[in-house]
């Protein structure tokens, strides 16, 4: 069936050359409005930022080998881990999988030419290079080192390239905010005739989470840095004690963003997965709607767990009660998706393609990541966890590990899509076994050195500590020469001839049904939808492309 | 719209302004509301961080806040609520002339809304500049003298904050509206296509609405 599809595609290639050659040329990348070039430009800059941001966590694990000074000062080190962090957090976490991979996916998911406001996505990677840049040029002013959450007083007071940093950070946000308005706006009114709002792919329902919180979140961060700029340049005293203000106050604001941001980074990852999980299992997926839901409720509840970033921060204890148990209760939408992903791969007829070895590392990393932050959102517990390598490997479980791993897996599933190219699959094998084998090196010592004590932030520690540090560091190094090898295979990928074919995986979504890579309009005519996202039945019926209503 | 893209537009069947990725007319309308209707809530968010900060502030400061906002004119407060509550009414008056084909009208009611909005700049000029005179100013620059309660500053911190982003989005609303009125020159609106001036009508609705909030919490404190 799809064979015939892509015979239909090649017999109109006359009219639509591939998106990657029609038009050629610069100018033509920088003004495009098609959202699968605006996908692929913010990719690339996504992976620019993840080896900038990839080489200051090394130099991290390298200073923390020794109890002593190893390769760099107390300042140096601390603005080498605040711009890890910054980096890390706003220019390749949040947009690595809506921005790039959403991009991308999202209108071919959906049966539609572009998202629903082409121009707004274009201007959407401007702002967030706008705001690269400005994050980059802090640099030069002496860099950054209150740590990417900026907390007050310290921040409002501390020199260096803070208001810069702060200001960079409040641009991104403004990519992000277009970037949600276009994806809910698509969603709503440009999916395929016949596609109702349960019969999107997943990834479409993880999209539309993750905008939720994009738009309801992130102007409240905007305008908290806004302050915290007025505050470091003209005193309005609002976060300062001193002038009547209260620092407390800037937590609250800034975790009443950050927190559902968290949720900003992970809620991408369930939308790969749960692509990518029923196609290598051959299989529907278990529990659609128990999905689909429980990210909105994940993207709901998101914003009323805040508080629990500053149980030590001076609070009521009916407040902080109210605040764990709400956050306990997040864990359950959470565990529900776990379950329906393993019961959809359950019986199923599993092929181990690096995507889906991508998505069971996946499976493993974000249950540990899950269940380590349930220590922290008990308040007694958290009491002794709190600042520790404990919470640093929690939300690196949570926001490197599984974030990092989906888009990984969604790379390698796309990426023929994107270039019509395959990569060496050998090599993803052992890539993606290195990633995993590295990443829990790296991370499951720092859980024993923060429940023994070790302060997240020093970059001198006790003796007893060593050996457990040097572990994590050669777990780093295992981790970087896989991610080396992944950036190295893919590279190599795009020197052979384009020639895959338009559905390698056997996907029943609709970006399967166009050409590798898609045409300029993505589909050849309007595509109409007569089956389901995940339908793997024997014989279904098949998907049928009207003529172009033109 | 030059006449070629006419052409090609009879040729097709739809209208010239239909963009290539909707289907028709009513999607790209609809499609352009609700991504409005987003922008909208952000914004309601981004102020709602200052409507909060604002609130806690005065909470904990209450005699300053009572004492600093004497110094604010109630008149020319009331007299901008008034103007821009007109406007929202001539923009709206805008959108219904485009939609009975009366084209004179939709130019005459947003040359309205925009000296409205020019009216309501003048008018905050004039306060601004009385305030910069008497050393009025947020945080540091504060420079009155002769203040019996302490922390006036705090107040004109917010002060400015506050009004200061909501001009900046009278005046984006101006650029904008300006361009409404080149367009409705050119004769783009009628009944079959007033999408920018509908979404420029919610736009310009809620910056009246943030002023309408902004007025008594500034204003008249008791």
């Amino acid at each position: 069936m799809a064979d015939t599809l892509t015979t239909h595609g090649n017999g109109h290639a006359a009219h639509h050359g591939d998106y990657l050659e029609d038009p050629k040329g610069l100018a033509s990348w920088l003004t495009t409005v098609d959202h699968k070039r605006i996908g692929l430009m913010y990719m690339w800059s996504v992976f620019f930022f993840f080896l900038v941001g990839g080489i200051f966590a090394l130099l991290v694990r390298i200073e923390l080998l020794t109890p002593k000074q190893t390769i760099m000062t107390a300042e140096m080190y601390n603005r080498v881990f605040t711009l890890h962090g910054a980096i890390m957090v706003f220019l390749v976490i949040i947009p690595a999988i809506p921005a790039a991979l959403g991009n991308f996916a999202l209108p071919l998911l959906l049966g539609a030419k572009d998202v629903a406001f082409p121009k707004l996505n274009l201007a959407s990677l401007y702002v967030y290079w706008t705001g690269a840049l400005m994050a980059v040029t802090t640099l030069a002013l002496g860099g950054v080192d209150t740590g990417w959450t900026f907390y007050t007083p310290y921040s409002s007071t501390t020199g260096g390239g803070v208001t810069l940093m702060v200001l960079a950070a409040f641009v991104l946000g403004f990519s992000s905010i277009f970037t949600g308005v276009n994806f809910i706006a698509t969603i709503h009114k440009l999916r395929a005739p016949g596609m109702g709002w349960f019969e999107m792919p997943l990834f479409c329902w993880g999209m539309y989470s993750t905008a939720l919180i994009q738009i309801l979140a992130t102007p409240v961060l905007a305008i908290t840095l806004l302050l915290l700029c007025m505050e470091r340049v003209l005193s309005i005293g609002i976060f300062d004690p001193q002038l009547g203000g209260d620092p407390v106050l800037f937590q609250h604001f800034f975790w009443f963003y950050s927190h559902p941001a968290v949720y900003i980074m992970i809620l991408p990852a369930f939308a790969v997965i749960s692509e990518v999980i029923p196609t290598f299992s051959k299989k529907t997926i278990f529990g659609y709607k128990a999905i689909a839901f429980s990210s909105v409720a994940i993207a709901l509840l998101g914003f009323l767990v805040w508080a629990h970033h500053m149980f030590t921060a001076g609070m009521s204890l009916f407040a902080g009660a109210i605040f764990s148990f709400i956050t306990f209760f997040i864990a359950i939408p959470s565990a529900i998706k776990v379950f329906n992903w393993i019961a959809t791969m359950w019986r199923g007829s599993i092929s181990l393609e690096a995507p889906m070895l991508h998505a069971i590392s996946f499976l493993l990393i974000f249950t540990i990541g899950g269940l380590t932050g349930l220590f922290l959102a008990a308040l007694s517990t958290d009491v002794h966890l709190h600042d520790t390598y404990f919470v640093v490997s929690h939300f690196h479980y949570v926001m490197a590990g599984s974030n990092l791993i989906a888009f990984l897996a969604g790379i390698h599933y796309w990426w023929p899509k994107m270039f019509g190219r395959m990569y060496n699959k050998r090599l993803a094998a052992i890539g993606a076994a290195l990633v995993f084998i590295g990443f829990n090196a790296t991370f499951l010592p720092q859980f024993v050195l923060g429940s023994r004590g070790m302060p997240r932030r020093y970059y001198n520690y006790l003796p007893e500590f060593q050996s457990l540090h040097v572990a994590s560091t050669i777990g780093s190094w295992i981790l970087a020469s896989g991610l080396f090898l992944i950036g190295a295979y893919l590279l190599a990928s795009l020197r052979q001839p384009k020639g895959v074919a338009a559905n390698p995986w056997g996907g029943r979504t609709l970006e399967w049904e166009t050409d590798s890579p898609p045409t300029t309009h993505n589909f050849e005519g309007q595509p109409v939808l007569q089956h389901g996202p995940y339908d793997y039945r024997a014989n279904p019926a098949p998907v049928g492309v009207e003529e172009h209503i033109h | 719209m030059s006449t070629a893209t006419h052409t090609t537009s009879a040729d097709h069947g739809h209208s010239p302004f239909l963009q290539h990725h909707f289907r028709d007319m009513d999607q790209q309308f609809n499609t352009a509301k609700i991504g409005m209707w987003l922008f909208l809530v952000t914004e309601i968010l981004m102020f709602g961080g200052l409507f909060i900060g604002y609130g806690i502030m005065h909470a904990n400061h209450p005699q300053a806040f009572l004492a600093a906002h004497h110094h604010l004119d109630r008149t020319l407060g009331a007299i901008n609520t008034i103007v821009l509550l007109f406007s929202s009414f001539t923009m709206v008056m805008a959108i219904w002339a485009a939609q009975t084909s009366r084209k004179s009208l939709v130019i005459l009611f947003l040359v309205i809304t925009l000296l409205c909005a020019a009216t309501f700049m003048g008018i905050k000029y004039s306060e601004y500049s009385h305030k910069f005179h008497e050393g009025l100013l947020p945080g540091k620059y504060y420079t009155h003298e002769g203040d019996t309660v302490p922390g006036q500053f705090l107040f004109f911190s917010f002060y400015f904050m506050m009004t200061g982003l909501h001009g900046i989005h009278v005046l984006l609303g101006m650029i904008v509206i300006s361009w409404l009125i080149f367009r409705a020159v050119r004769g783009d609106f009628g009944p079959d296509y007033y999408g920018p001036l509908d979404i420029t009508g919610l736009y310009w609705h809620l910056v009246d609405l943030i002023w309408i909030y902004l007025f008594p919490l500034m204003y008249l404190i008791s």
